[in-house]
């Protein structure tokens, strides 16, 4: 077998059979599927909990129609009729009831009602019974005028007022609302991809240059193949992550998509818009890594010692961050001009692109400019990186700081 | 002629690592090459390997030049030990095995092989990091010749071993060479040169100031010891014609003479002034010779 793939296939092996990433990638999934349940877990909980509102209906004539409507509206709520304050008091004190409605009629004849409960925190009970009372009170007062029924839902019909967006292909806001949640997962997901194999990457480089086993190993291949062998296998280990990832997740939420839809979980739910984003969070989480990994790569290779990896990458995951930071603000606002202006950038692309395609509809020469100058900058890193590489490897002594990738170069060209 | 090191300069900006080293080293054979530390042996070795290229000059294995199309027949134990700790014995040893373009099973069949002549059989799944330094050592000396290399470069292959592991590795090497692998090494120890070298080169701040056969160094080096133990105070033999230095042992003086006729002269002198118990001519070792010429080159 080639030599590049002997590196390759031995460090995503080995790397997969460490404790630790079964472990990590363990825990990730049944998160995954834990998030995936959850709506039904809320309802299962929720089952028990119909609210019972005690009725006074004063009049007499309010509490069967009031009943019918406030069914209608929500269906957890249940009415019951009471005597009097004191029996309606006693039931609540023993938990047996929420609150109660004093219906009467004002000076003018005409239906109000007083809600009355331990707590008024719970806003959407005293509002349903106000949307049925009134529901009520309209059709009094259209028997008392003598309309029909189609008369009165003529009254009752809303203007509409439609939103049409002039951008083909925009999104609707109830579709930006869905794809908000989506693309704030999955931007954290590239996120902690990005940093978590960047920063493995170097560390596997400096632990081999502390073990000295690099020694070895640059004498029997070339330090650029076993760098790019390095990132291609840390990069197969990703992928696999990033795989049985969405994979458990497209299962775990197709499982439960009846308990999500309408529910807040809702984004979740997979329409045609959200598998592309998925295969677009799926290319950037990609050119992320391999951007940052060729980074951390070379930045591994200067230091001698693993103690030193933290300090050495440190700028790198700053820059991260600030993408990541960059992009989380641009959620709310994904058409701001600076949003539009660093999607160009090479180093926040991978995240703010995303965010970009994620949530509007922006042309493809953006998307593929984007694209374009995120792979050459992968490309002149890589070919820059390889040089710094070669000598950093062979470098020993205290070397942390960048004045040494100076050296590094030196060596590499001297070599 | 196998290995040439034709004039090879290495410089890095102004500092000079190696400069205009010579020598060539035939087959089967066994090259030492000495020197203090910061001397330039892991430089010249670099070199060798082509990690990094001489500035000036030329290296090559029966005339082409040493790369990664070579790196079947070559092994390499570098000075700094290392191998992956967190890794078993078995997997790292395969790998870097198949890095030298073996196969898997057979090299794992060279690896129990190698560890049953090293006493060590169990280590086989053992992770590197359990080991001890000296058994580490044993790994990693397999790791070098576990592919048969035909050129073997070994950087101070016995330091930190115990007596008992310094022989079984020797006789390793030993039976390398027997079995046609040239091999260079590099160590401090100039009995373990004297004992296994035809050739040699002493570096000195990147330049040869010794090289050639052994025989030929230690005859063209002229001086001899003499070793004298006798009833009576001897003293007087420091001033004596001839002598060159004097060392004082429990038994009586080491005396570092310019010659066999300066020996002879005092062996004259000698008898008559009583009962000599021991005078024995010693050819100068390694050691005086290494520490002489380096010594000089420091003033």
């Amino acid at each position: 077998m080639n030599k590049f793939f002997i590196v390759l296939f031995h460090t995503y092996l080995s790397k997969l059979k460490t404790k630790s990433f079964l472990v990590s990638t363990g825990i990730m999934l049944l998160l995954v599927m834990a998030l995936a349940f959850l709506p039904k877990a809320i309802d299962y909980f929720d089952k028990d909990k119909k609210d019972t509102i005690g009725i006074l209906d004063k009049p007499g004539t309010v509490y069967e129609p009031l009943k019918t409507q406030v069914q209608a509206i929500n269906k957890d709520l249940k009415l019951e009729q009471v005597e009097n304050e004191a029996a309606a008091k006693k039931l609540i004190s023993s938990e047996k009831m929420t609150g109660y409605l004093i219906i009467e009629n004002d000076a003018d004849q005409k239906v109000k009602g007083i809600y009355k409960a331990n707590s008024i925190s719970n806003s959407t009970i005293p509002g349903d019974l106000s949307l049925g009372l009134s529901a009520v009170k309209s059709s009094i007062a259209a028997s008392e005028l003598k309309l029909t029924p189609e008369q009165l839902a003529q009254l009752n019909t809303p203007a509409a007022v439609e939103q049409v967006a002039l951008e083909k292909n925009a999104k609707t806001e109830e579709e930006l609302n869905q794809a908000r949640g989506l693309v704030y997962i999955l931007l954290f997901v590239i996120y902690i991809n990005v940093i978590m194999y960047a920063s493995m990457i170097a560390t596997e480089v400096a632990t081999e240059k502390t073990s000295r086993v690099m020694e070895i190993l640059v004498s029997s291949i070339s330090p650029v193949q076993q760098m790019f062998a390095k990132i291609c296998g840390i990069a197969l280990l990703s992928i696999t992550q990033l795989v049985l990832f969405f994979s458990v997740g497209y299962f775990a939420v197709k499982q439960n998509e009846d308990a999500m839809n309408g529910s807040f979980f809702s984004f979740l739910g997979f329409g045609e818009t959200s598998i592309t984003t998925i295969v677009y969070a799926f290319v950037f989480a990609l050119l992320g890594y391999f951007l940052y990994a060729t980074l951390a790569a070379f930045l591994g290779s200067m230091v001698s010692r693993v103690e030193d990896v933290q300090p050495m990458i440190m700028p790198m995951t700053m820059l991260v961050m600030i993408g990541f930071f960059i992009a989380a603000f641009g959620l709310t606002n994904p058409s701001a001009s600076f949003i539009t202006g660093t999607s160009f950038i090479p180093f926040f692309s991978p995240m703010i692109m995303f965010l970009r395609v994620g949530m509007l509809s922006v042309p493809v020469w953006q998307t593929a400019f984007s694209i374009g100058l995120l792979v050459l900058t992968i490309v002149l890193l890589g070919v820059f990186g390889g040089k710094v590489y070669r000598g950093g490897v062979l470098m020993y002594g205290s070397s942390k700081s960048f004045r040494d990738i100076k050296k590094a170069l030196q060596i590499s060209k001297n070599a | 002629m196998v290995l040439e090191i034709n004039n090879v300069t290495k410089r890095y900006g102004n500092f000079t690592a190696v400069n205009s080293l010579n020598f060539t080293i035939p087959e089967k054979e066994m090259f030492g090459l000495l020197g203090a530390n910061g001397a330039g042996k892991t430089t010249t070795f670099r070199m060798i390997l082509g990690l990094i290229d001489p500035t000036e000059g030329k290296i090559r294995w029966e005339g082409k030049r040493i790369d990664y199309s070579t790196s079947p027949i070559i092994g390499y134990l570098p000075e700094e030990r290392g191998l992956y700790p967190k890794l078993k014995v078995r997997d790292q040893i395969v790998y870097l095995a198949r890095l030298r373009g073996m196969d898997k099973a057979s090299a794992l069949k060279e690896l129990v092989n190698w560890l049953e002549r090293f006493k060590v059989p169990e280590y086989l799944d053992k992770k590197v990091e359990e080991l001890s330094k000296g058994n580490q050592q044993k790994i990693q000396f397999i790791a070098s010749v576990i592919h048969k290399p035909r050129l073997l470069i070994l950087d101070e292959p016995f330091s930190g071993l115990d007596p008992v592991n310094v022989e079984l590795l020797k006789d390793a090497v030993i039976n390398l060479r027997d079995n046609g692998t040239t091999i260079v090494f590099s160590s401090h120890r100039m009995e373990h040169v004297e004992e296994l070298c035809e050739h040699l080169c002493i570096m000195h701040r990147g330049s040869p100031v010794v090289e050639g056969k052994l025989k030929d160094i230690k005859r063209s080096y002229g001086k001899k010891n003499v070793a004298v133990h006798a009833d009576f105070d001897l003293a007087f033999l420091d001033g004596f014609p001839g002598v060159t230095k004097s060392k004082t042992t429990t038994e009586g003086r080491i005396l570092q003479v310019t010659g066999e006729d300066a020996a002879e002269n005092i062996l004259r002198e000698l008898v008559p002034r009583g009962f000599v118990r021991k005078f024995e001519l010693m050819e100068p070792s390694l050691n005086d010779i290494f520490i002489e010429k380096v010594g000089a080159a420091y003033e």
